[in-house]
C-alpha cells in the first residue's frame, strides 16, 4: 500500500489493474463531481484524514474574481481596496497574465471549497482534494487554527460585521466609515495578540454584548481621562508610571479600549477589523505548511485514484502538468524568481518526512533518529497539528532538501561594502540554514515590532509608540502615513521612538494633532 | 456528508459596490488620466471602454514595513556557483536582496495602477462638468406630452385598475364592523340558551324562542357579503403634463481645399467629441451637419464625417442654408438652437462681413450659443477678425483657435463648460 502512493517509483505491479474510470472525457457533471468526490473521500478516510463536512460550490469565473477580491471570504464589508483588487483581478485575468486560482477554499465549518466552472473535470477533482481534504483537515487540525479561529462561527460574524458597516455608512456617511476603515486596515497587521488566546465568536452573544460593550468602554475610558482629583493614594503611587505599565502589541485593540475620542460605534468598527486579522492570523503563519499539506494529499490521492484505475491515462497527465507548475521553484537567478514558493517548500518537506519515515539514508538516521521507522501517517500528521511554518522548518527541514532546493544565505550588513555568503549546501552550513530560513518565516522578524508605549495622560493626551529596531533595520517611509492613521484613531498627536538594541532612542517620527477634531 | 451547490445563478457583481467606491474615491485622479488619454488619439476610440490608469503612490495602502538597511541575512534557492564565505558586488540601487521577503510578487516594480472602465463609465468621466449653455428657452410646445404616474386610489375606475389588496382590506374592515354586533347578541343568545336548557326541556317554548332568535342573529350574519362593490378599491393614476425641452445642433464643417488632411480631421475629431457629447447628455436633441466649400450642402452623419470632395470656400453659403433650415423646420419659438463652425479661418474675403452680417442680425437672435473653433497655425484671417467684432457684442458667440490636435479637448472643454455667469448671461 505504501509504496502504491508513490508513482515516483516504476511500478511493479506484474498483472496492471483493470482500468474503469470514472469518466473519460473532460466535461464535468454534477453526477460525476459526486462520483469523484465520494471516490476521493474513500481513499482520504483510508489514510486517515480526519476533516470537517464538506460543502462544494460551483461558481462562474467572475464570481471567482468577486471572491478574490473579498479576499476569498463569502461575506465581506464594502471597502474601495476589495475594489482596487477586484479591478486588478479582472485586468489580470482579461490580459490573460494569470489563471485564476482553481480554487478557494474557506475556513469554515462546513468548509466551503469553490469549484470553478470552466474547470475540467480532471481539475474538479484535483481541486476536491487539494481544498476539501487537504485544506479542510488542516484547517480542522492544526493547533494555530484551532486556538485562533472559529471555524463553525466566522460566516455568522462577518454576517454581522458586514450588516454593522453597512448600518453605520447609512447613518454617519460613508466617508466617515471609509476614513475609519482605512486607518483599521493600515493598522492590521497590529491588530492581532499573538500569545493572548481571543475569546470565541458568536453571532448571538456579538449583538447581545454589542450594546452593553458601548456603555462599558465608554465608562473605561472615561476612566483613564478622569480629571477629578484621585485619591491620595493612587496619587502616590502613579508619580512615574507609564500608562500602559507594559508595552502592548495589539494597537488595534489599545485603539479600541482606550482612544479618548472615539464614538462607541467606531469603537465597534474598529474591533470588527481586529477581529476579521486575527482571523487570518494563523493562515499567514502556515502558508508553506498549509499549501504544502493540500498540495501532498491532492498528489498523493489523485495517485492513488490512478492506481486504482479510477482515472485515465490523460487524465493523469493533465493532473501532473498542473501539479508541477504549482511546485515549480525558479531559481533566485531566474527571471521567474519570487520568493520561496510555498506549495514547492512545504511539499518537498511533508514527501521528505515520508521518506525519511519509510526508506532513510544514513544521514536521515543522524538528523532525525525520531522518525525512523515510524509509520509516515502518523508523523506527518503529527507535524501539521503541532507546528507553525517557523518551528515546522526548524523541525523538518532535512539537508537533502537544503541540497535539492540547492539552499544558499547571504548576509547584507550595510556597514560592508559587499554581500556575503554566509552558508551554503554543505555540512557545515545545513544547520545555520535552517535556522536561518525558519527564522525567515517568523513573523515578529518580518514585520517591525512596534509597541504601545506611553500615553501622556496627564498633559497633551499624545501616544507614544517603540519600535524595537532588530538588526538595525529602519522603518519603511510608509511609516509617516500610517502615524497619520494612528493620530487619527487616536484623536491627538502621536509621535514613534526607534530604539536600538541597547534601548537608545535613535529615530523619532511624529504627527502632530493640534486640536480635537483635525481629522473626524 | 456533503453538499453541492450551484452558485452561479447567484449574482456574480458582488464587487460591483466596491468597484464605484474605489471610482468614487479617485474620482480626480481618474479624470486626469481620461483627460490624458484621449488627448492624443483618435477620438472615435472613445466610443470604447477605456484602458486608464492612475498613479499607484496615489492609491497604496501604507503599512508598517522595514525598509532596506541594517542586517538582513536571507535565504535563497537555486545556487549555482557560491562558497561560503564569497563577497558579492551589491548590485544597483543599493538593495541587498533580489527578492523582498517574498512580498514583491507579480509585477512588482509597476508604477502605475491601470484598469479598465466601461464605455459608460468612460463618457461620464468624460463629459462631466460639461453642458450645453443657455439651455433656458420657453419651447413648451402646445401640444404637451404627457407621462402617467401613480397617484393613491380611488373608489371607481376600470376593473383593470382593481386593486386587490385594498379591496380586501376595507372589504375585511366592513366585515368586521358589520359583524361585531350580531356576532356578540348571538354569543348572548347562545349562552342563554344553554342556560335555559339546563332547566327546561328543548320543547319548551321559551327555548324555541331563543332558538329562533339564534338562528335569525346566524341568518343576519350569513348574508354579510364577503365583498361588496363598496369594497372595491382601484389604483389611481393621472397624467402628469411634461415640459420638453427642445434643441438641435447645426454643425457646420468647411471642406474646402485649402483644409488639407490634418485640419479636416482635426474638424472631425472635434465634431465626433461634440456628436457623442450631445447624444449622451441630451436623450433629444436633432443634430443636423452641414458641409460646406463653395456651395453648401446638408448632409447624413455618415457622409459628414467620412466623404471627401473639396473646392473654394464660401462661409456665407453655409450660414444662409442654417438659416433656411432654421426658418423651415426649426422656428425658434419651439427649439433651443446651437451651431458649431469649424474652419481653418481661408474664405472669400468679400465674403466674411457677409458672414458676420448674417451671424449677428440673422442667426443670433435666433440661437443659444454660436460656437466657433478655427484650425490653423498661421496667422487669423479676415473671418476671424469679423468673428471678433461678432464676440464683443454678442455674449452666446465664442470663439476659440485650435493649433493641433492635442488642443482639441481643452477646447472643447472651454466652450462647454458650465459656466454660471455665462448661462446667466
Amino acid at each position: 500500500m505504501a509504496t502504491s502512493t508513490r508513482p515516483s517509483t516504476p511500478r511493479e505491479e506484474p498483472v496492471a489493474p483493470v482500468r474503469q474510470p470514472i469518466s473519460t472525457g473532460s466535461e464535468w457533471n454534477f453526477e460525476l463531481i459526486d462520483q469523484y468526490y465520494q471516490e476521493i473521500k474513500r481513499i482520504a478516510d483510508e489514510f486517515g484524514l480526519d476533516y470537517y463536512p464538506n460543502q462544494l460550490e460551483i461558481i462562474s469565473a467572475e464570481q471567482m474574481m468577486d471572491a478574490y477580491a473579498s479576499v476569498g471570504m463569502p461575506v465581506m464589508y464594502n471597502h474601495w481596496s476589495f475594489g482596487k483588487q477586484f479591478l486588478s483581478t479582472q485586468k489580470n485575468y482579461q490580459r490573460g497574465m494569470m489563471g485564476l486560482a482553481y480554487e478557494i477554499v474557506i475556513n469554515s465549518n462546513p468548509c466551503i471549497a469553490y469549484l470553478m466552472e470552466e474547470n475540467t473535470m480532471t481539475m474538479q477533482a484535483l481541486v476536491i482534494a487539494h481544498a476539501s481534504f487537504g485544506h479542510n483537515s488542516f484547517f480542522k487540525g492544526n493547533y494555530l487554527f484551532r486556538t485562533w479561529t472559529e471555524a463553525d462561527a466566522i460566516i455568522d460574524y462577518l454576517v454581522f460585521a458586514k450588516r454593522y458597516i453597512a448600518e453605520c455608512e447609512a447613518r454617519y456617511g460613508e466617508d466617515k466609515v471609509e476614513e475609519l476603515v482605512d486607518s483599521c486596515h493600515a493598522l492590521m497587521n497590529y491588530g492581532v495578540d499573538r500569545y493572548k488566546r481571543p475569546q470565541k465568536l458568536s453571532l448571538e452573544k456579538e449583538r447581545a454584548r454589542q450594546a452593553e460593550r458601548e456603555v462599558y468602554l465608554q465608562s473605561q475610558i472615561n476612566d483613564i481621562w478622569r480629571t477629578l482629583p484621585r485619591r491620595a493614594e493612587e496619587a502616590q503611587a502613579d508619580a512615574p508610571s507609564r500608562f500602559p505599565a507594559e508595552p502592548q502589541e495589539n494597537i488595534l485593540y489599545f485603539i479600541e479600549k482606550f482612544a479618548p475620542l472615539l464614538e462607541p460605534w467606531q469603537r465597534e468598527i474598529v474591533r470588527i477589523i481586529r477581529k476579521v486579522a486575527q482571523y487570518f492570523y494563523p493562515q499567514r503563519q502556515t502558508q508553506v505548511m498549509n499549501e504544502g499539506w493540500a498540495t501532498f494529499w491532492h498528489y498523493t490521492l489523485m495517485n492513488k485514484l490512478y492506481d486504482e484505475g479510477k482515472i485515465t491515462d490523460s487524465a493523469m497527465f493533465e493532473f501532473l502538468h498542473s501539479h508541477t507548475s504549482v511546485i515549480m521553484q525558479p531559481g533566485v537567478d531566474s527571471p521567474y524568481y519570487s520568493g520561496i514558493n510555498p506549495y514547492a517548500l512545504g511539499f518537498a518537506m511533508y514527501r521528505d518526512i515520508q521518506r525519511i519515515c519509510t526508506e532513510p539514508t544514513d544521514e536521515d538516521k543522524r538528523w532525525f533518529p525520531d522518525l525512523i521507522g515510524k509509520d509516515w501517517r502518523k508523523a506527518l500528521d503529527f507535524a501539521m497539528r503541532n507546528f507553525k511554518d517557523e518551528s515546522f522548518i526548524a523541525q523538518y527541514l532535512s539537508p537533502r532538501l537544503i541540497r535539492d532546493f540547492r539552499l544558499f544565505a547571504i548576509l547584507d550588513d550595510d556597514e560592508n561594502p559587499q554581500l556575503k555568503v554566509s552558508a551554503i549546501h554543505d555540512d557545515a552550513g545545513y544547520a545555520d540554514i535552517r535556522s536561518m530560513l525558519a527564522a525567515q518565516y517568523n513573523l515578529a522578524h518580518r514585520e517591525p515590532n512596534i509597541q504601545i508605549y506611553d500615553v501622556n495622560t496627564r498633559g497633551d493626551r499624545s501616544l507614544t509608540l517603540r519600535h524595537f529596531q532588530h538588526q538595525r533595520r529602519p522603518l519603511a517611509n510608509s511609516v509617516h502615513e500610517v502615524l497619520k492613521h494612528i493620530a487619527r484613531l487616536w484623536g491627538f498627536s502621536v509621535r514613534l521612538d526607534s530604539v536600538d538594541d541597547k534601548g537608545e532612542v535613535v529615530l523619532s517620527y511624529e504627527c502632530k494633532m493640534e486640536k480635537r477634531g483635525g481629522f473626524f | 456528508m456533503h453538499h453541492l451547490i450551484d452558485r452561479r445563478l447567484n449574482g456574480k457583481n458582488k464587487s460591483a459596490v466596491n468597484r464605484e467606491r474605489f471610482l468614487k474615491r479617485f474620482k480626480s485622479q481618474i479624470r486626469d488620466a481620461v483627460a490624458r488619454s484621449v488627448k492624443d488619439r483618435s477620438i472615435t476610440d472613445i466610443e470604447r471602454g477605456e484602458k486608464v490608469s492612475i498613479p499607484v503612490r496615489d492609491i497604496n495602502e501604507p503599512t508598517l514595513g522595514h525598509a532596506q538597511g541594517g542586517v538582513w541575512e536571507r535565504v535563497f534557492p537555486g545556487n549555482k556557483e557560491y562558497l561560503r564565505g564569497d563577497g558579492i558586488d551589491r548590485p544597483d540601487g543599493g538593495g541587498g536582496g533580489q527578492g523582498n521577503g517574498g512580498s514583491g510578487n507579480g509585477g512588482g516594480g509597476e508604477d502605475e495602477f491601470a484598469f479598465e472602465l466601461s464605455r459608460d463609465e468612460f463618457l461620464n468621466f468624460f463629459f462631466e462638468d460639461l453642458e450645453l449653455p443657455n439651455l433656458i428657452k420657453r419651447q413648451l410646445r402646445e401640444t404637451i406630452t404627457f407621462k402617467p404616474q401613480r397617484a393613491g386610489y380611488t373608489s371607481d375606475g376600470t376593473p383593470t385598475n382593481i386593486h386587490v389588496l385594498r379591496s380586501l382590506r376595507s372589504a375585511l374592515g366592513r366585515r368586521i364592523a358589520l359583524t361585531a354586533e350580531p356576532l356578540r347578541e348571538l354569543n348572548e343568545a347562545q349562552e342563554d340558551l344553554d342556560q335555559l336548557l339546563e332547566t327546561r326541556d328543548e320543547h319548551d317554548p321559551v327555548v324555541k324562542a331563543a332558538m329562533e332568535r339564534i338562528h335569525g342573529l346566524k341568518a343576519r350574519l350569513g348574508s354579510i357579503p364577503f365583498i361588496d362593490p363598496f369594497d372595491l378599491k382601484y389604483s389611481n393614476r393621472i397624467r402628469v403634463p411634461l415640459p420638453t425641452t427642445k434643441a438641435v445642433m447645426f454643425c457646420v464643417m468647411d471642406v474646402s481645399g485649402s483644409m488639407d488632411e490634418n485640419k479636416k480631421d482635426i474638424a472631425k475629431r472635434f465634431f465626433i467629441l461634440l456628436y457623442l457629447f450631445l447624444t449622451r447628455v441630451y436623450e433629444k436633441i436633432e443634430v443636423v451637419f452641414i458641409r460646406h466649400h463653395t456651395q453648401a450642402f446638408e448632409v447624413d452623419e455618415e457622409e459628414f464625417f467620412h466623404a471627401r470632395d473639396t473646392g473654394g470656400t464660401v462661409v456665407s453659403s453655409a450660414l444662409k442654408l442654417t438659416r433656411q433650415i432654421i426658418e423651415a423646420r426649426y422656428p425658434s419659438s419651439d427649439w433651443n438652437i446651437y451651431v458649431a463652425q469649424a474652419s481653418d479661418g481661408d474664405n472669400w474675403d468679400s465674403d466674411s462681413p457677409q458672414c458676420r452680417e448674417i451671424i449677428a442680425n440673422q442667426l443670433l437672435p435666433a440661437l443659444q450659443y454660436y460656437a466657433y473653433v478655427e484650425i490653423t497655425e498661421g496667422e487669423p484671417q479676415n473671418l476671424w477678425y469679423e468673428y471678433e467684432m461678432i464676440a464683443q457684442t454678442h455674449a452666446q458667440f465664442a470663439m476659440r483657435r485650435i493649433k493641433d490636435p492635442s488642443e482639441i479637448w481643452p477646447v472643447f472643454r472651454d466652450l462647454f463648460s458650465k459656466h454660471p455667469e455665462k448661462a446667466a448671461a
